[in-house]
């Protein structure tokens, strides 16, 4: 071999192993970063775990309470939303795979589908602030649900879309061969087979906004008592953590860290159940 | 095929009618809830126009020119958040890009099979980690650090005079522009490690194997044969990261210290749009202010849209599920 080529070999080794070190240091970091998040947010968090947390309203300064009437007010909030967003992100989701797919229309509406699924959420929460807030001169439970409607049912769309566009041409034709309506043979035969991708959409969607926070700071607010009329004010946990860990306050900024700590786990355990309904149904 | 099984009697007409009748209100529905999709957007964009039209018509072009923004004299020009949010975006963007496409290359090409796996769904769980969380350990655990190891060495080490000095002029208590840069790369990692990994997955794998066949070194398989082949997608993935950056209000709002100076030094403190609005919207007392605040959301809508748009034109339909 020539001097030239096996100076050529050389630079193509070195240079490689200077990419390929830099490829597992940067993981390295990265995880090591990541793993040194999670380790705070349990070990801040895991020690305020109590049953106060989740049966006391939240407290005064330096006095005694929980999580309760956020966690609440979380639930009541993603619930509503989800229902929503659910019903919404569905219907559209499949006139865009059945009805609407290849027109004109159809591809505007996914192109805004898509710029509203990566919008940022604290327009969506301006926008529902001006059309929920400001006319009924109250914040409220309800304009909270339909800001969070407004970030998963794009989600949901997606995902719909997808499975539904992923079903065997056939299965349509089937239907429609015996003679029943193309309604007929998307509710009952489609969505049937396409439940699981549309499950995990919803999952996905789920865990996308129990941790929205900016969308809720004008809508929903928060509210340091217990309040279920969802035309009023109501506190909810991404917005009592952030009011509690920006606090000067000990014992809130560890109510803050116990919040947190639920929030992530919810997030996670939902995704992870995302991902176990995935992989039966590409097993099945 | 049997004739017997076919029936010839034609079936009865009102079901007939019903169906059809039934057909057209389904797609119906679904049409309507397509358009409130549409609705959504559109309403979105008037909305803020709207609401900000008191502000961009008592200040014009100077809304986004000046710099001072004071809520007691009723004046507002917004060149610091504005560029405050160009400016955190951009170094998060600059510090994530390379690391994200480390990970992904790692996961890809050079992770063993067994590691695969968990490492790769580690990545896409962190991708879900709510952003108030890494805001507050931005705050709590990052920032003073940060100032002792960081801040406070390069600024006693900062010749007098130079650009070094006026880079890192400012209080060295962790939270600044800086700072809140970093959290956000922190934040959009994840996020575009996964989505680069699933698109070099996408590869075929004749495609890479046939490099490799060719004595290709593993460095030479990426950057000339599988990257070129996701090129498209690769850069819709970094313009959706920088879509999130540009947008992020919590992880930002914790750490960047609020000021609406014009940001010059790297450790002073500034604000994003998105902050600025988090912050004083719910404590706007004047009409103004509120509209100037909303103004500033169209702003960032603006510069939003463009991103996003632009990454999908070049994403395509595929890409980030959530």
């Amino acid at each position: 071999m020539s001097t030239a080529s096996s100076t050529l070999m050389l630079r193509r080794k070195v240079t490689n192993a200077v990419f390929t070190g830099f490829c597992v240091v940067v993981t390295g970091l990265a995880l090591i970063a990541l793993a040194a998040i999670l380790w705070t947010l349990i070990s801040k968090g895991a020690g305020g775990f109590n049953l106060a947390v989740f049966t006391q309203a939240t407290p005064a300064p330096h006095s005694k309470g929980g999580l309760a009437n956020a966690i609440i007010g979380s639930v009541m909030m993603c619930t509503l939303g989800m229902i929503l967003a659910v019903v919404i992100g569905v219907l559209a989701g499949t006139w865009l795979a059945e009805f609407g797919q290849n027109s004109r229309y159809g591809s505007v509406v996914r192109f805004l589908n898509d710029v509203l699924l990566s919008a940022p959420s604290i327009l969506v929460g301006l926008f529902v602030y001006e059309m929920l807030v400001a006319p009924f001169h109250t914040f409220s439970a309800l304009a909270g649900a339909v800001a969070l409607a407004l970030l998963a049912a794009p989600v949901i769309t997606r995902t719909t879309e997808d499975v539904l566009a992923l079903q065997p041409s056939l299965l349509r034709e089937s239907g429609v061969g015996l003679g029943a309506p193309l309604a007929l043979v998307i509710r009952e035969i489609l969505w049937r087979s396409a439940r699981g991708g549309i499950l995990t959409g919803a999952l996905l969607a789920f865990a996308r906004i129990t941790g929205e926070t900016a969308p809720l700071l004008f809508t929903a607010l928060n509210n340091q008592f217990f309040e279920l009329n969802p035309t009023k004010p109501m506190a909810n946990l991404p917005v009592v953590i952030f009011q509690y860990a920006l606090s000067p306050y000990d014992d809130w900024q560890r109510l803050a860290w116990v919040g947190a700590l639920l929030i992530a786990i919810t997030v996670l355990s939902v995704t992870i159940i995302a991902r176990f309904v995935t992989r039966e149904q590409n097993r099945s | 095929m049997s004739d017997a099984s076919i029936s010839h009697a034609p079936p009865p007409r009102r079901t007939v009618a019903r169906g059809a009748l039934l057909s057209t209100l389904f797609e119906g529905l679904c049409f309507s809830a397509a358009t409130a999709l549409l609705a959504a957007l559109s309403g979105l964009l008037i909305a803020l126009f709207i609401g900000g039209w008191p502000a961009i018509k008592k200040f014009g072009f100077s809304f986004i020119t000046t710099v001072t923004w004071n809520p007691v004299t009723e004046v507002y020009g917004a060149a610091g958040p504005i560029v405050g949010t160009l400016i955190t975006s951009g170094l998060a963007l600059l510090m994530a890009l390379p690391v994200a496409a480390g990970v992904a290359f790692f996961l890809t090409e050079l992770c063993p099979a067994p590691l695969r796996r968990p490492i790769g769904t580690a990545v896409e769980l962190l991708a879900g980690i709510p952003s108030i969380v890494y805001g507050m350990w931005g705050l709590f655990i990052f920032a003073p650090l940060f100032a002792k190891w960081v801040e406070r060495p390069l600024m006693a080490a900062a010749p007098p005079g130079s650009i070094w000095e006026t880079l890192t002029l400012g209080i060295p208590n962790g939270s600044g522009i800086l700072a809140a840069s970093i959290i956000l790369a922190i934040m959009i990692l994840p996020f575009m490690a996964a989505t680069l990994r699933d698109l070099l997955m996408t590869v075929p794998p004749a495609v890479r194997e046939s490099a490799y066949g060719l004595g290709s070194t593993t460095s030479e398989v990426v950057m000339k044969v599988t990257l070129p082949y996701v090129r498209r997608g690769a850069i819709g993935a970094v313009m959706l990261g920088l879509g999130r950056a540009l947008g992020e209000t919590m992880a930002v709002t914790f750490i960047i210290g609020n000021s609406h100076d014009f940001p010059t030094s790297l450790f002073a403190s500034g604000s994003t749009i998105a902050s600025t609005i988090a912050n004083e919207f719910t404590e706007a007392t004047s009409d103004v202010h509120l509209a100037a605040l909303i103004a500033l959301g169209l702003v960032l809508f603006v510069i939003t849209f463009a991103v996003l748009a632009l990454a999908r034109l070049l994403l395509g339909h595929q890409g980030d599920k959530a």
